[in-house]
């Protein structure tokens, strides 16, 4: 009996050991790898303001924006972050008419800003640079798939409507340019000063409609047509919110966050061991498990962990400690009132539940409130909060419990020991 | 056994007379002092890597931009950065702003820590969002405690939620600190924090209300929460404890989330002892006396 309490305990220890062990370092097992939740390419995502990078925000100037426009902002923004070499950032839009910009490590912030927030300059030029068609003569231009010509294979191409004067310089320029050598029969695409597509041209083109085809996908084309109707945007982009943290200033955030943490949690582990004795033993072993499996979560899921997102894991150890210390309460209560360590166990874990439960789950309202109502950083916190409430539950009711039923199991009852 | 609910009106007066002071300060001082979340503004947090004269500062921004700025506030360790906020400015100028810094005081790129620019209509919407969220969350907590508890005690309860967000409030208003987004999650985080304290200690007055039928509801709430005292100074302390080092350790960011929390966390504590208890018993000792009556 106690040999088998012993294995138990020792088991559950282990348990936590490889957890934290895998979280903290990462393990490889026949070839395939469990990153590190500590990694920075395959853990957990590191908030702008823990690496340093910018979030900018851009609103249409326009009463009424359609979500076509909305999705050709978003693609001339793509266009332009990697033309300037940002590949890492994001590109989100936001609300009706915003669009949300995320830059890591980025030095001039406000360089940026005006680069992206211009109004787009597209042209068609031929292979001699003479301006051939500029973006307002372009009146549509739509990704579509079908054949092309009766005989042929569906394919995605990319449908052009131009204006009348558009069409009157266009059928020109084709004429023109169908008669070049090869290598100088086409028109590129520029948009802002990056060549995005650049087409042969086959034959004149006398029509209001044209097409541009070539090896497009679906995506590729929708791309391609979202960025030619961006040289007609009806509406400027509006820099309504800039926060920008330098790279320096993000290391000392994480660090000091981490050293915070650190020494917070062994405060409280010295804390409960002193005035729960064996039960607070146990309650910090429960501890170092949830640390442990919220790392993992928070790697397995790569969440993105920002400034707020660490306050919320340091403040829910906090809280992850009151359910031990609510059923260790009640422990202590049942002891003194003469009853065995066994049943003393069951009833304080017993009663305590429904307090328990009924506290998480409130907490639990105000987080998901937070996380449906809240932006950014704030959306993070909520995130961190709740799976700290949840694996909180676990470790302080499920592992405490077993842990220290095995402390029965060894016959370790002096009431003493339980702070009784 | 000092009789906690008897002496209620001790605790309620002093949480009146803070709150009354919070109302004051910001009749004095025109409302809440905001952060350029709130307010919309331009704030430039700048390495100066040596001390510096926060008048010779504000003279460069007054000198670059036109405008002075709200406030120059030394920042770091040595007090050789600092931070500036102002009234919103574009891009070019806050370019400008910062050639001009390096350019007075040999910095590089590097150098500028953060900047931060917010629109005065995001703030607007900001506010809005704040406070709909602690509205939708406190009537969600109001129905599950009704359902869970009783009707009486989910009033009583979001009364001290309520307490507890204008302590806050009150807290900022006499400290004159900007309040922010993270003032609103700090909020947040204490209506979940809060409601779980006075949720600890209905549960046991809900399970003592059963076995001592006989006894006043007032003597069974008293005892009830003698029971869970040392059970809410443990759990306050150890929270408070890992929140007050990410106040002392952590930079300027975390402290503007940090300290909220501590002052939410005694306020939050306080409350579902001082507050929320006496405020059930009373309405239940309200309702008995009409019952009386009419029979």
């Amino acid at each position: 009996m106690m040999f088998k309490s012993l294995t138990k305990f020792l088991v559950v220890i282990l348990l936590i050991a490889a957890v934290a062990y895998v979280a903290f370092n990462g393990v490889t097992l026949f070839g395939k790898t469990i990153p590190s939740a500590l990694d920075k390419e395959n853990g957990i995502r590191r908030g702008l303001d823990l690496v340093g990078g910018s979030v900018i925000t851009y609103e249409a100037q326009a009463n009424k924006v359609t979500e076509d426009d909305m999705n050709t902002v978003k693609d001339v923004l793509r266009q332009r972050l990697d033309a300037m070499g940002y590949f890492e950032a994001t590109v989100t839009l936001q609300g009706e008419k915003r669009v949300r910009i995320e830059i890591p490590s980025i030095s001039n912030p406000e360089e940026a800003v005006q680069q992206l927030g211009r109004t787009a300059q597209l042209q068609f030029i031929d292979s001699e640079g003479n301006v051939v068609l500029s973006g307002n003569e372009v009146a549509d231009a739509q990704q579509q798939y079908g054949p092309l010509s009766q005989n042929s294979a569906s394919e995605h191409y990319v449908a052009l409507t131009l204006t009348d004067e558009g069409a009157k310089k266009f059928s020109e320029a084709t004429g023109r340019i169908k008669d070049k050598p090869e290598g100088q029969n086409y028109i590129a695409i520029k948009l802002d000063e990056e060549i995005v597509s650049q087409p042969r041209v086959q034959t004149q083109i006398n029509s209001k409609e044209c097409v541009i085809s070539g090896s497009f996908d679906a995506e590729s084309a929708t791309w391609l047509a979202n960025l030619i109707r961006s040289g007609k945007l009806p509406f400027d982009l509006k820099d309504i919110e800039l926060r920008s943290v330098g790279p320096t200033l993000g290391d000392r955030a994480l660090e000091t966050s981490l050293y915070a943490g650190a020494i917070g949690i062994a405060l409280v582990m010295l804390l409960m061991l002193v005035y729960y004795r064996l039960p607070g033993l146990i309650a910090d072993i429960a501890l170092c498990g949830y640390i442990a499996i919220v790392m993992a979560i928070l790697g397995a899921f790569r969440v993105n962990l920002s400034l707020p997102g660490i306050a919320g894991i340091i403040l829910s150890i906090g809280m992850a400690v009151d359910a031990n210390v609510i059923i260790f309460e009640r422990i202590k209560e049942e002891l003194k009132a003469g009853k065995t360590l066994r049943a003393s166990i069951d009833a304080g874990f017993h009663r305590a539940f429904t307090a328990i439960l009924d506290g998480n789950i409130t907490t639990l309202i105000a987080a998901v409130v937070l996380w449906k109502f809240g932006t950014g950083p704030i959306k993070g916190f909520a995130v961190t909060l709740s799976i700290g409430i949840l694996v909180s539950m676990f470790t302080a009711i499920v592992v405490t419990r077993f842990l220290l039923k095995q402390m029965d199991g060894l016959k370790i009852r002096n009431t003493k020991l339980y702070g009784a | 056994m000092f009789n906690i609910i008897e002496k209620r009106n001790i605790f309620f007066a002093i949480s009146i007379v803070l709150i009354l002071a919070g109302i004051i300060a910001m009749i004095i001082c025109g409302g809440l002092e905001q952060s350029v979340d709130f307010a919309g503004g331009t704030t430039m947090h700048i390495n100066m890597k040596n001390t510096f004269d926060n008048q010779e500062v504000a003279d460069l921004v007054k000198e670059t931009i036109g405008k002075e700025p709200s406030s120059v506030q030394k920042a770091g360790d040595q007090q050789a950065e600092v931070i500036i906020s102002m009234q919103t400015i574009d891009t070019e100028t806050r370019n400008k702003l910062f050639e001009a810094f390096k350019t007075k005081y040999s910095l590089e790129q590097e150098d500028l820590l953060s900047v931060d620019n917010v629109e005065p209509t995001v703030g607007n919407e900001l506010k809005f969002q704040a406070f709909l969220s602690t509205l939708i969350a406190s009537i969600l907590m109001l129905v599950y405690i009704s359902f869970r508890f009783e009707f009486k005690s989910g009033v009583a309860a979001v009364i001290a939620l309520i307490h507890d967000v204008l302590i806050m409030i009150s807290a900022y208003a006499i400290l004159r600190i900007p309040v922010s987004t993270s003032f609103i999650a700090a909020i947040l985080t204490i209506l979940g924090y809060s409601i779980n304290d006075t949720i600890v200690i209905f549960d046991r007055i809900r399970e003592n209300n059963k076995v001592m039928r006989k006894e006043p509801f007032a003597d069974v709430v008293n005892t009830s929460i003698w029971q869970t005292i040392s059970r809410s100074k443990m759990t306050s302390l150890t929270t408070l404890l890992t929140i007050t080092a990410l106040y002392i350790l952590g930079v300027p960011s975390i402290k503007d989330f940090a300290l909220p929390i501590i002052i939410g966390l005694i306020a939050g504590t306080y409350s579902s002892i001082f507050i929320a208890s006496p405020i059930w018993v009373m309405w239940r000792e309200a309702e008995r006396k009409k019952k009386l009556k009419t029979a």
